[in-house]
């Protein structure tokens, strides 16, 4: 009975959601709606069970880290957002989250954004017994990056043979990348379409097994 | 100043690797996602204030304003109930049911449905008519045409040229771009640490 009325309910929702292929209608809305409350239904009882209850509330009833009074204060602050007097109170939580995530990432981020994706990059081009695709690979990898970072550096007009010309491979070479992304998404989202699909000709209607 | 001595004591304990460092970086670790989680209250503030007077205003379309303030509220409850749908203590209660049964599926059909807006604007980049966007679709169709079965039937030289378009033009794409955002992640990192960047403070008490 649980496992019908479910399929029947997800499968409804299902088909309320794509009526919005046809025109925006009042299914489409309610289902849209609610699928914001419940979102944030979920998101504040997962909050709860996995975050503040057992490293924040459970600690401190037991007595065990009194220091997590300073977080919990910290993160109580952001309510006075709420109230305009005291809304200035609400920069505190904000400034450390930022302050200390912004050094925390610092050192991480320029070992793998940077140094790692500059040391990748920096390889021979010419490998002895290497498949001429796989050289071709290697010149396009080296001087295509080379070509799209002077594509985004705008400090300097795109003319002349460097500037020029490397912002015109640049801008070809990023375009590849973005048709690349593109047809991996489409193939993302076409595999949920068929999933959808499935179920309901599968589990909902049993036309398919 | 509580960024520039967060900000500061944070790449400092990198460099020291002493445990006071390490005791620095683990109370921020374990604090960090405290302090965030509790920003949710804002959250569901908002949509409470905003959806309220929706609500009290009978402003057009209030009655959808309902679906948002109800399950947000109900699902805390459910969650507390105890029991199970299918009898006894063991087993989904209302809250898993309106998770599996409702905010998945609708989730799960709202991005599928970008399968078909996706495909309008691949119609709609064709019209551009431009050399750069006959690169793209042509760079896509391969990539989505080495993904799958039907991409056999032409050749092994498809799904080879979709295989070489992901392993190296789009590399080189995505190096530089990864590039472009760790330069500027460490510049507007710097900016904030130092206070030279203060939009985030967001004018609270202005």
């Amino acid at each position: 009975m649980y496992e019908t009325i479910g399929i029947w309910v997800a499968a409804l929702f299902t088909l309320a959601i794509y009526s919005f292929l046809y025109k925006e209608n009042p299914l489409y809305r309610l289902a849209e709606h609610l699928v914001v409350g419940t979102s944030l239904g979920y998101s504040m009882v997962i909050s709860w069970q996995r975050m503040i209850y057992p490293r924040l509330v459970l600690p401190l009833s037991r007595g065990e880290d009194w220091l997590l009074i300073i977080p919990a204060v910290l993160g109580l602050m952001y309510v006075t957002r709420f109230f305009p007097k005291i809304a200035w109170m609400s920069r505190y939580p904000i400034a450390f989250l930022l302050g200390t995530g912004m050094g925390v990432a610092f050192p991480y981020d320029m070992q793998a954004l940077v140094l790692r994706q500059t040391q990748a990059t920096l390889i021979p081009i010419y490998t002895p017994g290497a498949p001429w695709h796989e050289i071709l690979g290697s010149i396009v990898i080296v001087f295509g990056t080379l070509a799209a970072l002077i594509y985004f550096f705008f400090s300097k007009p795109h003319k002349g043979l460097f500037f020029g010309t490397g912002s015109k491979v640049g801008i070809w070479i990023i375009m590849i990348g973005f048709g690349a992304t593109f047809g991996f998404t489409v193939m993302g989202r076409i595999s949920l379409l068929i999933g959808r699909v499935q179920f309901l000709l599968s589990d909902w209607l049993h036309l398919i097994h | 100043m509580i960024a520039l001595v967060g900000g500061v004591i944070m790449i400092i304990q990198y460099f020291v690797p002493h445990r006071i460092s390490q005791d620095v970086f683990n109370y921020y670790t374990s604090w960090g996602p405290i302090v965030a989680t509790f920003a949710l209250i804002l959250g569901v503030g908002s949509v409470t204030r905003v959806h309220m007077y929706k609500i009290r205003m009978k402003s057009t379309n209030w009655a959808y304003s309902l679906a948002v303030i109800l399950p947000m509220f109900l699902m805390p409850v459910f969650a507390l109930l105890p029991g199970s749908l299918l009898g006894g203590t063991d087993g989904p209660g209302f809250f898993d049911f309106m998770y599996s049964r409702v905010q998945i599926p609708i989730q799960a059909t709202m991005f599928s449905m970008l399968a078909f807006y996706i495909a309008s604007a691949a119609f709609r980049a064709f019209r551009a008519k431009s050399l750069l966007a006959t690169v793209l679709l042509v760079a896509a169709v391969f990539v989505m045409l080495a993904q799958v079965p039907i991409g056999d039937l032409a050749g092994r030289w498809l799904p080879n040229t979709g295989q070489w378009i992901l392993r190296f033009p789009n590399l080189a794409a995505k190096r530089a771009i990864e590039l472009g955002v760790g330069f500027g992640m460490l510049a507007t990192s710097l900016k904030i640490i130092f206070g030279v960047e203060r939009g985030w403070l967001g004018g609270a008490g202005e």
